[in-house]
This record gives structure tokens, sequence and C-alpha cells, in this order.
């Protein structure tokens, strides 16, 4: 395509030249095709807008402002001139809706990189309305699969966390026939088995004004602004039912002496909305899931295929078809048809090589996804979080966990004096021994509101700043302390004054103390004690914040629908309701929304239109190509029989990642990410040894598969980081910030989502935007204080 | 510290397995068991020898996925542990340290220390559920109040991870704490009542079809349970087995 400046330069002899046929004024541009068609755009300017309107609109003879004017449009010229070359390099065609689509998004884009290809906005087919109706009237309005004919759709589900257990338990409820997929030897082993804390609910039960509403509210305000409303609303709509769902399944709840069901309350909130099972939430979650899952398997409704891993999937005449999965006991590739793929597979956490995640936890269904279509929203928004135990030493393979819910009664604070913190480092001092005017309970200090339960990117951050500054309590100087005194004393007067002990000492106090904590978070302080080797009920704990969750994952339309039309995405894996910073207890809530109460009915709107297709046959030739493709990915790794191990190429992008893409980013550092990223990939496929055969049970090339998606990603997160020229939730750029150190957001131009378009490299990726509407919520500063 | 392994290597369920001897430097008594196994599989990639394969994912002991029995005993020497979380600091430097697989007939070795324990799965497919729909119209969860001691017992009973510990340290290769946890945690609440008879025969019957022994009390089990699940779950099973018969 080219630009022909034909009527540019509008002068009298022009404006007359140029009349059209209705006698509008206009001022054409023609853009000429490949094959010789030519698309005519007209735009006009009146002179007190500052952007071109392409409306045709007439222009008085004698326009006096007409040199104004033709400096503005020589600069749109340039402008149309540059989207005409990107959209070359894609092949797509220009129809004047796109061009002035792709105007606005340059005016938005103009302040930030310039060698970013932008593409039109994306629309998230939220349905109109009042906020409050919108998924009952959807729920009412869309399309549905009737039984008889759901009972001739299969359905793929990778991954049996939260998310997808919940979501082909209830598919194959539904009628349909589910293929579920997982790469642990059993569903019940997916990580949301390792959520602690808990799962918000807007059931009111404490009686503190809580409400839907107010869940809404707290979701959207704690991810910064950047999530859509309409799912959150979702939601928090469907909130209570999960509870309802959970208990009806028997998942043990902590329930108070009255019988009924306990809260307790998590960092950015000021209600108890979230119900637990001690420090186990996930695990009883999932097994609850699992239970529903198991029944299901054992109707001959879910086949389950434990220990497979998904390779690719096959798209069809451009919808997503089956995929091609690897058994990981014999290593033999295997097709499986289907008329919709959802995944599951949940975040990409390990991307930090050290993380909170499992060890298998991986990126690859949503990357391979990804390189198929599926647009990748917002991925560099990553939870850290506040609350781990500390790095310890180089051959780490994995941070631990110790729950949000330990604020509620731990106190976090450094030494007031460096010359303590010091001596502390160099283990010459207990923290015990420091007296309570030489602590700084630094949250307490700059949160007064809401002190140690702040959300989890102000108290990661806030670590890390007192770290820096050197007040760190450990050898390394990367750790705060978690302090539980407080707490074990006023629990222990309480108790005392109910067992009707007379000025108890403080021995007593202590042990009637101790024994409260205990019952509250007792597994949690047990797992610190097996890994530090210190007791946290005598000596605070010591944590620093870890890689922990990710916001960030495949663009998905209300209906979890990605851009591959018939491919789905849910829970963790999708980027939907958790904005730039998720809240405490919310994981677990989005992971069972989506499979129990959303994807089951939305999937249906899609599946309608495929009810006589019939079978998937899987010998096509999409499935052989595809099939053929990744054999041969794999022969690569096999036979490259290079100098390192897959581990050495995965502690190198952690590095990268943390130190570059951590808790703190900037623009210097992400362009060296990105340059060290593309080095460490090309490295990779040249020098990575991995052992081992295909056609055997090989945990090492399954690993190198995860790690090359790994080295794909990091460069795409890097690229997004750097492209935010703003600093919100999780993702803290340091050029943007207070003098205080506190975010500074910029709504005017990053009120979007980033969604990434695969163009052959993550460096060609093309960036869509999904406009952020906020119709029922003012959007204000976080505050805190 | 220094540490001498005999590990069993075996390259599937068709060929046959061995003990094979390997020494190993520099190992830190912070790191936990499977990151000084990690330190010796990157040792044997660097060599060129094929690395020891052993089933790990969460690293925390929730996922139940670990699963070496270490000098004779599931899960190593601690109690309360599962192998993740197990630290070299409780070995001495110089010893020698012997890793197996759970062995029992119902769990095939796959390879090395990998074995299948999908019989588990097999088992809670029986019955280890509560027969109800998603909906989204179920009653309000308050609607039933349950008994805290009662909630605290289901709870219990739930937290078994499906390690398989159980089966690996008992003689009979009986898998009656695993199946009793799943019984006993439905048999505590009342939503479990319904289904409870039919649950217990099925669950039961599956295990013996899956080829466990039989329990003879000797409460190996529970000794080594990582999540102390307790024996008297067992003791609830076969109540509740003995009411369905009746």
């Amino acid at each position: 395509m080219y630009l022909c400046t034909m009527g540019l330069y509008l002068t009298e002899k022009h404006i007359k030249y140029k009349k059209n046929g209705g006698g509008d004024y206009v001022s054409p541009f023609f853009i000429y095709h490949k094959n010789k068609k030519r698309t005519k755009v007209f735009c006009s300017l009146k002179i007190s807008q500052k952007d071109w309107d392409f409306k045709s609109k007439e222009v008085t003879k004698g326009d006096s402002n007409y040199k104004t004017k033709n400096k503005k449009i020589s600069s749109l010229k340039t402008k149309i001139e540059k989207i005409i070359r990107n959209y070359d390099s894609t092949n797509e065609l220009l129809t004047p809706e796109k061009l002035k689509i792709e105007l606005e998004v340059s005016k938005v884009i103009s302040n930030g990189n310039k060698n970013i290809n932008t593409k039109s906005t994306l629309d998230s087919k939220s349905p109109n309305g009042p906020l409050a109706n919108k998924w009952t009237t959807h729920k009412g309005s869309i399309n549905l699969v009737s039984p008889s004919n759901k009972r001739n759709i299969d359905i793929i589900v990778i991954g049996t966390g939260l998310a997808g257990a919940s979501a082909s338990a209830t598919l194959a409820e539904l009628g349909y026939n589910v293929k579920a997929f997982c790469f642990q030897d059993s569903p019940r082993r997916a990580h949301s088995i390792a959520a602690q804390g808990g799962i918000n609910a807007a059931k009111n039960y404490q009686g503190d004004g809580d409400s839907i509403y107010r869940l809404f509210y707290d979701t959207i305000k704690g991810g910064d602004y950047r999530s859509r409303e309409a799912n959150v609303y979702r939601l928090a709509e469907v909130s209570g039912n999960i509870i309802d769902q959970c208990v009806a399944q028997g998942v043990p709840f902590a329930r108070d002496y009255g019988g009924l069901l306990d809260n307790r309350s998590f960092g950015g909130v000021l209600v108890s909305r979230t119900f637990y099972a001690k420090g186990q939430t996930g695990q009883q979650l999932l097994l609850g899931a699992y239970s529903a899952m198991n029944r299901q398997i054992a109707r001959g409704k879910i086949k389950m295929y434990s220990r497979h891993e998904m390779m690719d999937i096959v798209k069809v005449d451009g919808k997503a078809r089956g995929i091609i999965a690897r058994n990981l006991i014999t290593g033999k590739l295997e097709r499986h048809g289907a008329h919709a793929v959802v995944i599951a597979s949940g975040g990409y956490g390990n991307i930090f090589y050290l993380s909170t995640n499992a060890m298998g936890s991986n990126v690859s269904a949503a990357w391979k996804i990804h390189k198929k279509g599926a647009f990748f929203a917002n991925p560099c928004f990553t939870q850290i979080h506040p609350t781990c135990i500390p790095v310890s030493g180089d051959y780490q393979s994995k941070l631990t966990l110790m729950s949000e819910s330990l604020r509620n009664d731990g106190r976090i604070w450094v030494p007031k004096e460096l010359s303590d913190a010091k001596l502390v480092q160099e283990g010459k001092l207990s923290p015990v021994d420091i007296p309570e005017d030489k602590r700084d309970y630094y949250l307490e200090r700059r949160y007064p509101a809401f002190g140690n339960l702040v959300p989890r990117d102000i108290a990661s951050r806030a670590a890390k700043e007192r770290c820096d500054k050197g007040y760190g309590v450990n050898k390394t100087g990367e750790a705060v302390f978690l302090d539980f005194s407080h707490s074990i004393i006023r629990y222990g007067k309480e108790k005392a004054k109910v067992k009707g002990i007379d000025g108890p000492s403080d021995e007593i106090i202590f042990e009637l103390g101790e024994k409260v904590v205990k019952q509250k978070y007792g597994n949690l302080f047990q797992m610190y004690e097996k890994i530090v080797d210190e007791n946290p009920y005598k000596v605070p704990m010591k944590i620093y914040p870890a890689v922990h969750y990710t916001m960030g994952g495949v663009w998905v339309d209300y209906n979890l629908m990605t851009t591959i039309p018939g491919c789905f995405a849910i829970g963790e894996a999708n980027f939907s309701d958790h904005g730039a910073n998720r809240l405490g207890a919310s994981a677990l809530m989005q992971g069972l929304a989506d499979g129990y109460f959303v994807l089951p009915y939305t999937i249906g709107d899609y599946l309608s239109n495929d009810i006589s297709t019939g079978e998937i046959k899987t010998d096509s030739s999409e499935f052989e190509n595809s099939e053929r493709d990744i054999r041969q990915q794999l022969e690569r790794l096999i036979n490259n029989k290079g100098k390192h191990s897959v581990d050495y190429y995965h502690k190198k992008l952690g590095k990268i990642m943390w130190n570059k893409c951590g808790m703190s980013r900037n623009e210097k550092d992400l362009k060296e990410a990105i340059k060290e990223i593309q080095l460490l990939r090309e490295d990779f496929h040249k020098n990575v040894n991995v052992s081992g055969r295909i056609g055997e049970y090989n945990e090492h090339l399954a690993k190198a598969t995860r790690v090359s998606d790994f080295l794909e990603l990091g460069e795409l997160f890097a690229k997004d980081a750097l492209e935010r020229t703003e600093s919100c939730g999780g993702h803290f750029r340091e050029e943007y910030q207070t003098k205080e150190g506190d975010a500074i957001r910029d709504d005017k131009n990053f009120k979007f989502v980033s969604a990434w378009e695969y163009k052959g490299d993550p460096s060609k990726a093309t960036l869509h935007k999904e406009q952020l509407k906020y119709e029922d919520i003012e959007l204000k500063t976080r505050s805190y204080k | 510290m220094k540490l001498f392994l005999k590990i069993w290597r075996q390259n599937n369920n068709k060929s046959k397995g061995k003990i094979v001897k390997y020494q190993i430097n520099d190992i830190s008594p912070d790191m936990s068991f499977l990151e000084m196994l990690d330190v010796l599989n990157e040792k044997l990639i660097y060599e060129g020898n094929d690395p020891v394969s052993f089933d790990h994912d969460c690293r925390e002991g929730i996922c139940g996925s670990c699963s070496l029995f270490i000098n004779g005993r599931p899960h190593g020497p601690e109690r309360g542990i599962t192998t993740c979380q197990l630290h070299m600091r409780k070995f001495k430097d110089g010893d020698t340290i012997t890793i197996e697989p759970f062995r029992a007939n119902s769990f095939p070795i796959i390879k090395d220390l990998v074995v299948d324990r999908s019989a588990f799965d097999r088992i809670q497919q029986s019955g280890g559920y509560i027969s109800i729909n998603t909906s989204g119209n179920t009653q309000d969860a308050n609607t039933i109040p349950i008994k805290k001691e009662d909630a605290d017992s289901a709870f219990d009973a739930a937290t078994c991870i499906g390690c398989g510990a159980c089966v690996a340290t008992c003689k009979n290769a009986s898998a009656m704490l695993f199946v009793s946890a799943k019984v006993s945690q439905f048999s505590n609440l009342p939503q479990g009542q319904v289904e409870a008879n039919q649950r217990v025969l099925n669950m039961v019957n599956k295990m013996d079809e899956e080829g466990f022994g039989n329990c003879t009390n000797t409460g190996a089990c529970e000794v080594e349970c990582p999540k102390g699940i307790s024996i008297k779950n067992i003791a609830k099973m076969n109540r509740e087995f003995l009411k369905a018969k009746l």
C-alpha cells in the first residue's frame, strides 16, 4: 500500500477542484493497495478542534486558515504513512474505520516507545446496561446448546487447578464430553493446592457492611484501576455462590463455636470477608473441585489425562480444534480433537526461576496459543508477595510463601537505627533485645489507616525501600521482621481473662497466647521452623517479597474467549479481573468463579454454532503439521548436545527478570533486559544440553520446552514494562513516583489493557489496546493512608 | 558436607532396577533434600549421564508429589514432613543415604524413583465425593450450622495430601489410612450422610480391587504420615463399613 498525496494542499483552487458530488468538502487521501484497488479516506478539520474528524465537512470558499490546516495535513500524512507501513508488514487491509482507530491510538502512544506497532483497539464485548444487571442480562440472552447436542460436543481443558477442575466438572455435569489434561501425576496436585490464606466472598456474614458492590470496588481499587469493570462486578456477584457450592461439596471451612462459618481479614480491605480452612484453603477447595471431577470421571463424562503436557494448539479454519499433547510417561505425541479448548494452566511466575510457584508451573500452554493468535495481555503485571521466606543460597530452587493472613496478627518492622540493623545482620544483636522505641513499624508509620494490611504491592515495595536503605535484617540484608509477640500477649491476656486467671504471670500469658496463635497459623509456623530452623513464636519471622502471582495473561473477552475463536482462558491464565495488582484471597475466588459459574455458560454461546459439526477428526493436515513441528522442536533440543543444562539458562533468565523487571523497573534496565534475554535465548538454542531420549519419561526434556517458552515470554514481559511509562499496582517504574516513593499512575495515557499480538518474534509483537471504561467508579489515586 | 548416596535406578517398568552409588560434595546443610538431588542431577548432566528422575512439584509440603523412601523411611527421618521439607542439616557430613521409590504392588515404578499412584485417584473416583451439581442454587452456606469440633475433625482428615507414604511404610501395603481419611471427612459432616453407606462400600471395594493389602493395626502409617492423619480415622471407617453392611 502507499499513500497518494493528491489533494494534500488546501488552496482555493483545490477546494473547488475537490468538491465532492454531495457538495461536501473533502480532503481525500487515496490509499493504493497491492491489488491496485484504492481506498479513499475523507478527512476534515475544524480549525477550533485539535484532531481530525473523518466525517466529510463543507469548507467555505476562501478559507483564510488554510496555511495552518496545511501544516496539520502534512503531519497527518506522516502518521498515515507510518500506519500504512505497519499494515504492509502484516498484509492486512486498512479500511477507513481502522485508519480512524489507528490514528486515535497513535495519539496515545506517541509519548511511548516510537518503535512499537500499534493496532486497533480491542472490544471486550461487555454487555450494555447497568453494571448490576449485565451478567443476568447476558446469561439470559446468550445462545445455549441443548442437552441432546451437548453430548456430541467435546471440550479440552488444560490444567486441573481450581479453574480447570471446576470447569471440567461443571462442563461434564452439563453434558459436554470433557478431556482434561495435567502434567502432574494426579489432578489433585495442581498448584492451587498450595494457596494458603483464604477465599473472598461478599456474604456479609460478619455484618460489617460488606456487599457485592464493596467487593467489586475493593478489587478494582486494589488492582489500581487497570481491570475490566464488567468482569470484576460479575466476579463479586458470583462470589457468594462459590461458598455455598463448596460447603455443599463438603469443604470443611473454619467455623466458630456457634457452628457458622468464620471469616478473617486480608490486605487492602476494611471488612472481614475471607473464608478459610486454616492455612490450607487452596488445598480444601481444590480437593472439593477434584472430588466433583472424580464424580464425572466415574460417570465417564470426563476423560482424565494425567502426566500429559499440551505441546500445541491446533487450529482448523481459524478455530481451535484440538491440541497436540505429549504423554510424559511414554514420551509419545498424541493428537486430541475437540470443539473448544480451555486453557486453565495458571500463571507464569516461574519465569523468575525463584518464585512461590511449584517447580512444574509453566507458561507453555498460554504461550503456545499466543503464538497461534491469542493476544497476551499485560505481561508485566506481576505480583510480588511481601511475606515469603527470604532467599538463603544459590542452590535454592523455590521460595516459600507465608500467608498474607499472618499480617492480621503480625507486625512488620526493621530497626530504626542503621547501627542496630548492621548488628542484626552480623548476628550480633537479637531482635528481641531491640527496645520498642528503636523499632520502625514502617507500614504503620506510612499507612496509618491500613497499617500492616496494605495491599501486597505496597507492602513489598515498602520492604524493598527499607532494605535498599540498609535496614534489612538477615545476612544478605534482604529481609524484614514479621513479629507476633504483641498478638501473643494480647491473645494471652484475653484468654487469661476468659479463664478467670487473676494477675497472670508473663509466662502464663505467653503460653495461652501461643496456643491461640498456634490454632490460627499452626501449620505456617511449623513450615517456617522446618525451613529456617528458628522458632517463630519466640524470635520474629524474617520475611522478604517474592514473585507469587501474575495478573497478566491471555487476553479474553467478557465470555472468557481469547482472540482465537473456540479457545478460552480461565483462572490465573487469563488477565481479566485483577488489574495491576491482586488482592489477597481473590485468586481462589476468580479460579472457581470462572470454572464453576462463568465459563460453563459463556462457552455455550460459541458452541451453539458448532452443534452440527460432528466429531473433530485428527487426521487433517493441520494436526499433522502441528505434530511435525513439535517433533522437530523436541528433536532439536535432544540432538543439540550443548554445554549447559536447562537449569543453567532458567537461573540466568530468572536473575535478569528479578534484577531488571522485578519490584521496580526503569527504562535503562528494561532495555538491557530485552537485549540480554534475546542473547540468552540464542545461546540456549545453540548450547543447551538435554539428556535422554524423546520416547521415554524425560523430565529434563519437558523442562527444556518450558524454559524455551519462558525465554520468549521474558522479552515480551520487558517490552510491555518498557511501554507502560507509568507506575500502577505491581508495575513500578522508578521514573514515575512521588517524592515519598508512591506510584504515579497515568490515567490519561495508560487507562488501557496492553494486548500483544505475536508476529513471529517477541520483538515484533504488535500492541492492541482495550480501553478501560469506568462507568460506575470514579478513578482516584489509590490511598491507604 | 560430603555424602554417599545409594539410589535406585530403573529405566522403566519393564526393565530391572538396581542401586547405584554416587558421591557428592559441597552440600550446604541449609539445602532441602530435593535441592541436594538437584545438585546431583546437574553434576550428572554435566558429566553426560542420565539424571535421576523423581517426582516433585510444590516443594512446600502440600502437593503430595514427592515420594522418596530415605534410609528405610518414607519422606526420611523426620516426622510430620514431606521429603521436600526435609533439610540436609538433619544429616551428618560423611553420611551414606539410601534413596528408594515408594514400593507397593499397586504403585508400579515408572522410572527411577517415580511411581504410578493413579490407584489412589481411582479409589477417589469410586466414591470420594458428594453428588451435587454446580447450579448456583444450592442453599446458603450458613443454613446448616456444623459443630466446630465436627468441622475441625473433618478438616483434619481432609488434609491428607495423597502422597502414599502410608502405603509405602505399611508391611501390607495397605491404603486404609488414605481411604479412611476421605470417608471420615464426609462422615463428620451432615452433607456426607446421604451417600455414606454407598461411599464406604464402594471405596473399600475399589481399594481391595486395586490390590492394596489389609490393615493389621501396626500404626506405622500414622507415624509416617506427613500430615499427621490419625489412625482413628481407620477405626471410624471400619464403623462406617460395618454400619453400611448391616
